[in-house]
């Protein structure tokens, strides 16, 4: 990328006259290395100054003491959100946690699809596509990329990473968009590529006469795109809540609240019509929609995912609104 | 050049920072020394834009630290040894702070080798001693050759040999130029490190002057007396012009006068001296005494620490030269304000 910075040697004498000579040179391994080599060795035993009549600088002049001061030899780039990504890309990688949740994600997908692409018949696929044996590992692996969102943003708080993160990134706003770019990559990579597989060794097993030919190019995009938004939203609820157990628990609620309730919201009239669209809209069925269990007949899942859309978007729009003004 | 302006910081009934007014210059090393919970901590995180002052301001070279367009090559921070993920490897850590800003990967390497953690580059941070998480924040501080050093409290948990170098390195930091502030709870330790002194307490400024100004003002001499002939030899001091004061359990303190010219009045006046020894006022003491009033967390055992002692010291002769205690706080550098310490204090 850069040169090695060369030394600098004017640098090496002290700029105000009443700053106390070093005793020594500082130990060689600790030396300031490298490109801040400069003040070692003889030139670090800088001579006495003389009885100093200096009076520091006065405050107001900062502009005057500046031109004394040390500038590094390292090239100043304006930093921008391409640095942002590459430090987040970074971050997700380098931890075992993203690994694991990952690895475990597409465990369940692609390990459950083949079992129930190795149970089915072809005349099985008459009327769904072949993607639909990824649904039921979609259907827990959802839980490994909402941990995962919620991690992105909340274990750095848990940890105190946040706070050398905003020293080094003070434009809060680029770390949380680059955050959720590369969490959003990472998790739709896995999901659609985990769902695309399932699919290709479905329909190159099953394929024939007696399989129905459902498209499915649309499930694997759309079906991504649902469990990946499900993530982004863990992203933002774990930016807010600064929390992991608490925005797990969250995003939890989030996806077995809907599914659980319509039961007995239908006991009573009044609460009957709420419980009949938390039961069409609740993560569990919206992917259901999406990979057409019901059959060929019925809807695509467009109006579930749009609404998981809004609702992800409203909470990023808060996340970023929240994280400027608050204390870290 | 670190201005801070009217600095405060409430946190609900709780002031935290109360008003700080002071400047870091650059080419020395400023030390930020204050007693536990004095506000050091909270007043380097709004330098940094981590949290929001509720009032006053603080700039860098003139700008917030949100309008840094690459803030870790104009100033490195080390807050605290654990804000890093105890999952990371140093050397991943540092590559992500290095690639946030655009700095090369091999700037990363020089980094870990100067602060000696080449070794354990690949290990996980959890696994770090205390010691080991404060060079690998050192090491994150230094990656941008920033010209601004930020360290708050580096000397916990490092060992003596840790202790040296990080003294070292701060000395030959500031002697290129760099600006550096470094904050303690040791007097001990700025003693050795720091040129300016800032001192706080409850999040008020109680100085701003010199290293030198300060050891000048407060490394007091005196010479312990004890006597059962107590009152004589009070008379006889008097008599000279030699001022005694009371210092509790039986002994008297002269300032200004050496143990032989009070040995030789005593054996003139056949005065029988169970003690006469040449004492040397601490600067520990003298930053307990600066600070005694805003000191948060008391300990409560029932012993005579040094600030105990000088505290229950009653006077005797003339009134000791010095100012009273309790200056408004934040008056100029090298008005004394420590010189007060000797005098007298109501309660504890
Ligand atoms: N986030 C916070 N919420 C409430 N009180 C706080 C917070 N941070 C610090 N304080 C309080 O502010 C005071 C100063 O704390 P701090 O800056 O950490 O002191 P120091 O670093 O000098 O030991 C303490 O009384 C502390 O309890
Ligand atoms: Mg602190």
């Amino acid at each position: 990328m850069t040169t090695p910075p060369t030394p600098q040697q004017p640098q090496a004498q002290p700029q105000q006259p009443q700053a106390p000579a070093p005793q020594a040179a500082p130990q060689p391994q600790q030396a300031y290395a490298g490109a801040m080599a400069a003040p070692q060795g003889p030139p670090a035993m800088v001579p006495a100054p003389p009885p100093a009549p200096a009076a520091p600088a006065p405050p107001s002049a900062w502009q005057q003491a500046m031109n004394n001061a040390y500038t590094s030899p390292i090239p100043i780039k304006k930093t921008n959100l391409g640095h942002a990504l590459a430090s987040e890309w970074t971050k997700i990688k380098s931890v075992r946690s993203t690994v694991w949740t990952l690895s475990i994600f597409l465990l369940l997908v692609i390990g459950i699809g083949l079992l129930a692409v190795a149970n089915t018949q072809a005349d099985d696929y008459r009327d769904v596509p072949f993607t639909v044996p990824a649904f039921f590992g979609l259907m827990l692996g959802q839980i490994c990329l909402i941990t995962l969102g919620v991690l992105v943003t909340s274990s750095e708080y848990g940890t105190g990473m946040i706070r050398t993160t905003f020293t080094a990134s003070p434009q809060r706003h680029r770390v949380l968009a680059a955050k959720a770019l590369i969490f959003f990559a990472v998790a739709f990579v896995a999901s659609a590529g985990s769902i695309l597989l399932v699919g290709l060794m479905a329909s190159g097993a099953h394929s024939g006469p007696e399989a129905g030919d459902v498209p499915w190019a649309g499930t694997v995009l759309k079906g991504g795109l649902y469990v990946s938004l499900l993530g982004v939203l863990a992203l933002a609820v774990g930016s807010m809540l600064r929390h992991s157990a608490g925005a797990i628990t969250t995003m939890l609620g989030v996806v077995l609240v809907p599914a659980i309730l319509p039961g007995f919201l239908g006991i009573w009239e009044s609460t009957q019509k709420l419980g009949e669209k938390m039961a069409d809209y609740n993560a569990i069925n919206s992917l259901a929609k999406i990979f057409r269990i019901d059959g060929i007949d019925s809807s695509t899942g467009t109006s579930q995912l749009v609404l998981l859309i809004v609702i992800t978007a409203v909470a990023v729009v808060s996340a970023f609104a929240l994280l400027e003004k608050r204390d870290v | 050049m670190i201005e801070l302006e009217g600095l405060t910081k409430r946190y609900g009934e709780k002031v935290a920072v109360n008003n700080l007014t002071f400047t870091v210059r650059p080419g020395i090393v400023t030390g930020f020394l204050g007693p536990n919970g004095a506000g050091k901590s909270t007043t380097m995180r709004m330098l940094l834009g981590l949290d929001n002052p509720t009032a006053g301001d603080v700039r860098i070279d003139g700008k917030h630290y949100a309008q840094l367009k690459d803030p870790l090559k104009y100033i490195g921070a080390l807050l605290d040894a654990k804000a890093m993920h105890g999952g990371r490897s140093a050397f991943n850590h540092l590559l992500c702070l290095a690639q946030s800003n655009g700095i090369p990967r091999a700037r990363v390497h020089e980094v870990l080798d100067t602060v000696g953690l080449t070794a354990v580059a690949k290990k996980k941070a959890k696994g770090f001693s205390l010691g080991m998480g404060q060079r690998l924040g050192i090491a994150g501080a230094l990656l941008g050759d920033p010209e601004i050093l930020m360290f708050d409290e580096p000397v916990n948990g490092l060992d003596p040999e840790g202790i040296h170098w990080i003294r070292n390195l701060m000395k030959s930091l500031a002697a290129q130029g760099r600006t550096v502030f470094v904050s303690s709870h040791l007097m001990s330790e700025m003693a050795l490190t720091a040129d300016h002194l800032v001192v706080i307490g409850q999040g008020r400024l109680l100085a701003d002057t010199s290293m030198a100004d300060f050891i000048r003002q407060n490394s007091r001499s005196y010479v312990r007396l004890r006597s059962p002939q107590r009152e004589r030899l009070l008379d006889v001091l008097h008599q000279s012009g030699i001022t005694a004061v009371e210092a509790g359990g039986g002994t008297l303190e002269v300032d200004g006068t050496g143990p032989e010219r009070i040995g030789e009045l005593a054996a003139q006046h056949r005065l029988v001296l169970h003690e006469l020894s040449p004492q040397q006022a601490s600067l520990e003491e003298a930053f307990m005494q600066l600070t005694a009033e805003s000191v948060e967390y008391h300990a409560h055992a029932d012993h005579q620490g040094p600030g105990d002692a000088a505290a229950g010291r009653a006077p005797s002769g003339g009134p000791p030269p010095g100012q009273a205690p309790g200056q408004a706080p934040g008056q100029a550098p090298g008005q004394g304000w420590g010189s007060g310490w000797q005098q007298p204090r109501k309660g504890n």
